[in-house]
């Protein structure tokens, strides 16, 4: 009768503190790695994940991919174009959470790419062959300062101006493509013909959204942009960028801009409303506009972009060092980047192939979208592609281009001089290292 | 440890795996009856701690654990993407004290909190005044009160910046349909300051009015009746009576408000969203509304500068430990005011 007692005892003031354990056990699993699979073998079930921002049109090629590898499944997750590069820093900082495919855009890549040791380097699986396909500088993107190839190229993000056909009509103002490009050459004549337009224009339709993307869209069109080749920033120096500037303000004197900041609501609602008449496309912005503007189809055409080609955007997949099934992620990514699958990306959903033998195909070049008055913008985006000159990407591009987005969006907003806010930027600058 | 029988029993520790373990060990008791009550007792004295010791555990782990570890980082130069993080000692605090921008995220914080945390706690105090009288359909009400903060935070921030947009906003269309002219909310420091508060406003002044009325409640009904008798006013008697009365609620809404406000992030990085991707990291094309955690959240998790970041913290939780402790003194002395 005494015996059972102390064990039962026992168990009273155990139990809780095992519980307690263990919900601290569980809590701080919960938080790791979450998703373990195990085994690695080829013939057993193997789960991908496919981090990306936004919709790069793979869906479709997932079904496909699993006919020659029928033992993977496939998950792909989304998030905000910020949150994304956020999480996927956190998640290499932390070992776990990182999908075993991770998009990285071109603004991020070359923060990521000084750090090889947390990604694969794809040439362990052979995907080195591939680099006689790309355009070089898609390719050299992708490379780590070592020299190990971290991420192949998705897309590039040539350059070229949408445009409302009805609201230059409207202003007297030529509506088809040819003449629409034939009168901006120079970003001084594409100004002056926001002057033509604003004196004609209806009341509440501004010549262009605002003058970040077109700042963004000068830089990428000199052969040095925010940093040189040394990973310097020079914007204090460069005179390009100084033009830029120079250009932008001139556009917000001018009162051109309808000063509505890219990708905000009041953006998607502008689209709609027809609230500004031009505005920067990349290929992959084809797609944005088509989403944000459905009631205005026919309504937008395509022209080439004033003073040149460049690139703006574009992104590479990458396989991070934690992904447990880096050989099926690295045949995923040879697959998803194919010149076949870039194509048929772009013709889904606009994001421009990085493979220029695919530039001279005819189901490229006569590839039009109705859309946008049924443009041709294969051929647009061909043309701007062919001629685009690389331009090294610096490790915090993206802190420096905030900087001096801010910069003009102060002037913009009447709350400094040119003068002062350019001080300000150069002062900001200061203390990105 | 095992020779005084009672006394290892008291030596028993709280902390988790140790004392089971060591109560097996001990000699053996002479008799069962001697075994049992020193059991119980053991069990008296610590089953208390095992049952307490969940929190505790968790909060060492999400609690004691990060903010050491906050501070051990913050003496780094740690770049979250790079693999090594050398030691510098007190660079990240000294470079912080001369960071102008850290300090513009913290007068932006206090005036932010000011804005919205008196008009906030004074608005909760006033509806839970008149909740406090019988109504009809009085569950309704409450719980009415409790909606907005069980919203998402998102959803708030998203319904208001519209409202509060420059050009389709419906608040703007109000104010130029009366002849005041468009407001760019965004574009100046008292504006959005105003606008963010209202938003923090608007989501917390019914939970804090839900906890005075809760306080209100175990006001005896007496001291009322006399006040009215005595010709009272309703506002009389809120300030006279129902005030003094629930003065340690008021000390500990003030309390959690501050530090609530001390911390907001969301409503003005949301609000940033709306100007331009770049803008929300940096509260405004000029830092206008960025807060403290927001600063903190941009070099940590937009420039990958753990080290700075965390210092940011720290220094951020000092702050915090200050205002709170100079609200409390603030609230504490308006008993003398009011008790006369």
């Amino acid at each position: 009768m005494g015996t059972p007692h102390p064990g039962r005892r026992a168990v009273r003031f155990v139990a809780p503190m095992l519980a307690a354990s263990l919900l601290t056990l569980t809590a701080c699993g919960g938080g790791g790695s979450g998703t373990g699979t195990g085994g690695g073998q080829s013939t057993e079930k193997v789960k991908l994940s496919v981090g990306l921002f936004g919709d790069f049109g793979f869906k479709p090629l997932y079904e496909e991919f699993k006919k020659t590898h029928p033992n993977v499944e496939i998950e792909e997750r989304q998030a905000a174009f910020a949150d994304h590069h956020t999480n996927l820093a956190a998640h290499l900082a932390t070992g776990a959470g990182a999908a075993d495919v991770e998009a990285i855009e071109v603004g991020y890549i070359s923060q990521f790419t000084s750090q090889p040791d947390k990604f694969t380097d794809l040439k362990q699986y052979g995907l080195d062959k591939r680099q006689g396909e790309y355009l070089d500088w898609k390719w050299q993107q992708g490379l780590a300062p070592n020299g190990a190839l971290l991420g192949l190229g998705t897309d590039v993000g040539g350059l070229a101006m949408c445009y409302r056909t009805d609201l230059f009509e409207k202003a007297g103002l030529p509506g088809k493509r040819d003449e629409v490009s034939a009168l901006w050459p120079t970003w001084e004549q594409y100004i002056e013909t926001g002057r033509k337009f604003a004196a004609k224009a209806p009341k509440d339709a501004k010549f262009f959204d605002s003058p970040g993307e077109i700042f963004r869209a000068i830089i990428a069109q000199a052969p040095v942009g925010v940093y040189d080749a040394q990973d310097n920033i020079v914007v204090a120096t460069n005179p390009d960028v100084k033009k830029a500037w120079d250009l932008s303000i001139q556009m917000i004197d001018a009162g051109l801009s309808a000063k509505i900041g890219a990708f905000t609501p009041e953006w998607n609602t502008g689209f709609a409303k027809g609230s500004f008449a031009t505005v920067i496309c990349p290929a992959w912005m084809t797609a944005y506009i088509q989403d944000q503007a459905k009631d205005s189809a026919g309504k937008w055409d395509i022209a080439t972009v004033p003073g040149g080609a460049g690139n703006s955007g574009g992104s590479h997949l990458t396989v991070p060092k934690q992904s447990k099934h880096p050989k099926e992620a690295a045949e995923l990514i040879e697959f998803l980047t194919s010149a076949q699958n870039q194509a048929a990306v772009f013709k889904a959903i606009g994001n421009f192939p990085s493979i220029p033998s695919l530039y001279d195909q005819p189901d490229i070049q006569n590839f039009t979208k109705d859309f946008f008055n049924d443009a041709p913008v294969g051929k647009i985006y061909s043309d701007a592609a062919k001629n685009l000159k690389p331009q090294h990407l610096g490790p915090r591009e993206g802190d420096v281009r905030t900087a001096i987005g801010n910069g003009i969006g102060r002037v913009e907003q009447g709350k400094q001089s040119p003068d002062e806010a350019w001080a300000q930027v150069l002062k900001d600058l200061e203390a990105i290292k | 440890m095992a020779t005084p029988p009672g006394g290892s029993v008291r030596t028993v520790t709280p902390s988790p795996g140790g004392p089971p373990a060591a109560s097996h060990t001990p000699a053996p008791p002479k008799t069962a009856a001697g075994r049992r009550s020193r059991l119980h007792r053991l069990d008296r004295q610590a089953s208390p701690y095992a049952y307490v010791a969940p929190f505790f555990l968790l909060f060492a782990a999400f609690g004691i654990f990060p903010l050491i570890y906050t501070a051990w980082v913050s003496l780094h130069d740690w770049n979250l993407l790079s693999s090594d993080n050398p030691f510098i000692g007190l660079d990240n605090y000294t470079a912080l004290f001369a960071d102008g921008y850290f300090w513009n995220a913290a007068f932006n914080t206090l005036s932010i909190g000011v804005l919205s945390a008196v008009p906030q706690l004074l608005l909760a105090l006033v509806l839970a005044h008149l909740l406090n009288r019988p109504l009809r359909a009085q569950t309704l009400f409450r719980i009415t009160l409790l909606l907005p903060n069980v919203t998402s935070v998102v959803a708030v921030v998203v319904i208001f910046s519209q409202l509060f947009g420059r050009d389709f906003g419906l608040i703007n269309m109000v104010l130029d349909w009366l002849g005041f002219g468009r407001i760019n909310w965004q574009a100046g420091v008292a504006s959005s300051h105003v606008a963010i508060a209202v938003m923090i406003m608007w989501r917390w002044a019914g939970y804090n009015a839900l906890i005075y009325l809760a306080a209100m409640q175990a006001v005896p009904k007496e001291i009322y009746e006399a006040a009215t008798l005595d010709g009272a006013s309703s506002f009389k008697q809120l300030w006279g009576i129902t005030l003094p009365m629930i003065r340690p609620t008021v000390i500990f809404t003030v309390i959690v408000t501050t530090i609530g406000s001390m911390q907001i992030i969301a409503e003005p990085l949301l609000f940033g969203a709306q100007v331009s991707n770049g803008a929300a990291a940096t509260g405004g094309t000029d830092r206008q509304f960025q807060t403290l955690a927001l600063y903190l959240y941009e070099k940590g998790f937009r420039s990958f500068e753990f080290g700075y970041a965390s210092a940011a913290a720290w220094m951020m939780f000092l702050l915090v430990v200050v205002v709170v402790g100079f609200n409390y003194l603030v609230v504490r002395r308006m008993r003398g005011g009011l008790d006369v």
